[in-house]
């Protein structure tokens, strides 16, 4: 039960990251990586390491796709520099 | 270099890593055994401090310096992000416009905001007792208040986030567990000696310094995310080029 519970995380953890490198667009990409960050909380917690799961949820799935996204919007904003107020 | 050269070096490198990682691996544990040496002498170490969470008890006890290291990290790194990103002189802010948000949105935001708050301050108190703690709790805290800016503008966001005021309480945090560790060095026997009572075990004063240790973290994480946040979404949202109103751009 546990040995197929492994398993079924780690092919989750392969896929979505497998589609994070796939996918080609930063802001998709943060959005991927977020459910990155969800998987491997999963496999963290089905390895018996709650510790390690809250912080890639906090960190992997949270944190780190937000400061991608406000770069994305920050770069495309200086790239039209006159008011392209989305 | 040409592509084949470099090729070999890359293939020779690879296998290298791949030897050693192969080496390091052999005699380690089973996978997902029910023993482990490392393990069993932490758990030990631990319930004789009294605490009930063994990872904390690794994390503020039996290697406390080494999470110092980590703070540190996260302390300089966020230093280093306030510098780089700050309003350079050919920068001007113009503060955004107030946003349309969708009813259900505002209604989800004011919902979770005090939910994830809780949360978040929930898992740094208990650190000492269940799985989370301060780096954990913090991250949470201080992604709680952004939850305004999605339910209403960036303008209600800055009027609850003081920037200077995280700012001091990042300094806080990081001096706080450097104070606790040489409090140790005065009244114990080593930097971040564990000095304090331990009281009863599974109770939230028990583990001596750990819940103290615990908290500085939480205080440095919660403010250093808070900074770094700021900084980010002030370049995203606020920061333009130009320096003032007269000429567009020139770059």
């Amino acid at each position: 039960m546990t040995d197929a519970l492994t398993l079924l995380s780690l092919l989750l953890v392969a896929a979505s990251a497998t589609a994070a490198v796939v996918v080609r667009d930063p802001s998709r990409q943060a959005l991927v990586l977020a459910v990155l960050g969800l998987a491997l909380a999963v496999l963290f917690t089905v390895l018996q390491a709650p510790d390690v799961g809250l912080s890639q949820l906090a960190v992997g799935s949270a944190l780190t796709p937000l400061l991608i996204l406000l770069s994305v919007r920050k770069v495309r904003r200086r790239g039209q520099p006159e008011d392209g107020e989305r | 270099m040409s592509r084949r050269l470099r090729m070999w070096v890359l293939a020779t490198g690879g296998l290298g890593v791949a030897v050693l990682l192969v080496a390091a691996a052999v005699r380690l544990p089973r996978f997902g055994g029910g023993q482990h040496p490392y393990g069993e002498r932490a758990v030990a170490a631990s319930l004789s401090r009294h605490t009930a969470h063994v990872i904390s008890s690794v994390n503020f006890d039996l290697r406390a310096f080494d999470t110092l290291g980590e703070e540190s990290i996260l302390f300089g790194a966020v230093l280093g992000t306030v510098v780089l990103l700050r309003q350079t002189r050919d920068e001007r802010a113009v503060p955004p416009a107030p946003a349309r948000i969708l009813p259900a949105l505002r209604r989800y935001a004011r919902i979770m905001l005090p939910l994830a708050l809780l949360c978040g301050l929930y898992v740094i108190a208990h650190g000492q007792l269940s799985p989370g703690g301060g780096f954990q709790g913090g991250v949470v805290v201080a992604t709680a208040p952004h939850l305004l800016y999605i339910g209403a503008d960036y303008r209600a966001l800055e009027h609850i986030r003081p920037v200077g005021l995280y700012e001091v309480g990042d300094a806080v945090g990081e001096a706080a567990y450097a104070v606790l560790g040489i409090a140790g060095l005065l009244g114990g026997s080593a930097f971040l000696a564990n000095l304090l009572p331990l009281g009863t075990f599974n109770t939230l004063a028990s583990g001596g310094t750990v819940p103290l240790l615990n908290a500085a973290v939480g205080m440095e994480v919660t403010c250093a995310v808070v900074v770094l946040l700021a900084r980010f979404l002030d370049q995203a949202v606020e920061i333009e080029q130009g320096p003032a109103r007269e000429k567009g751009k020139r770059s």
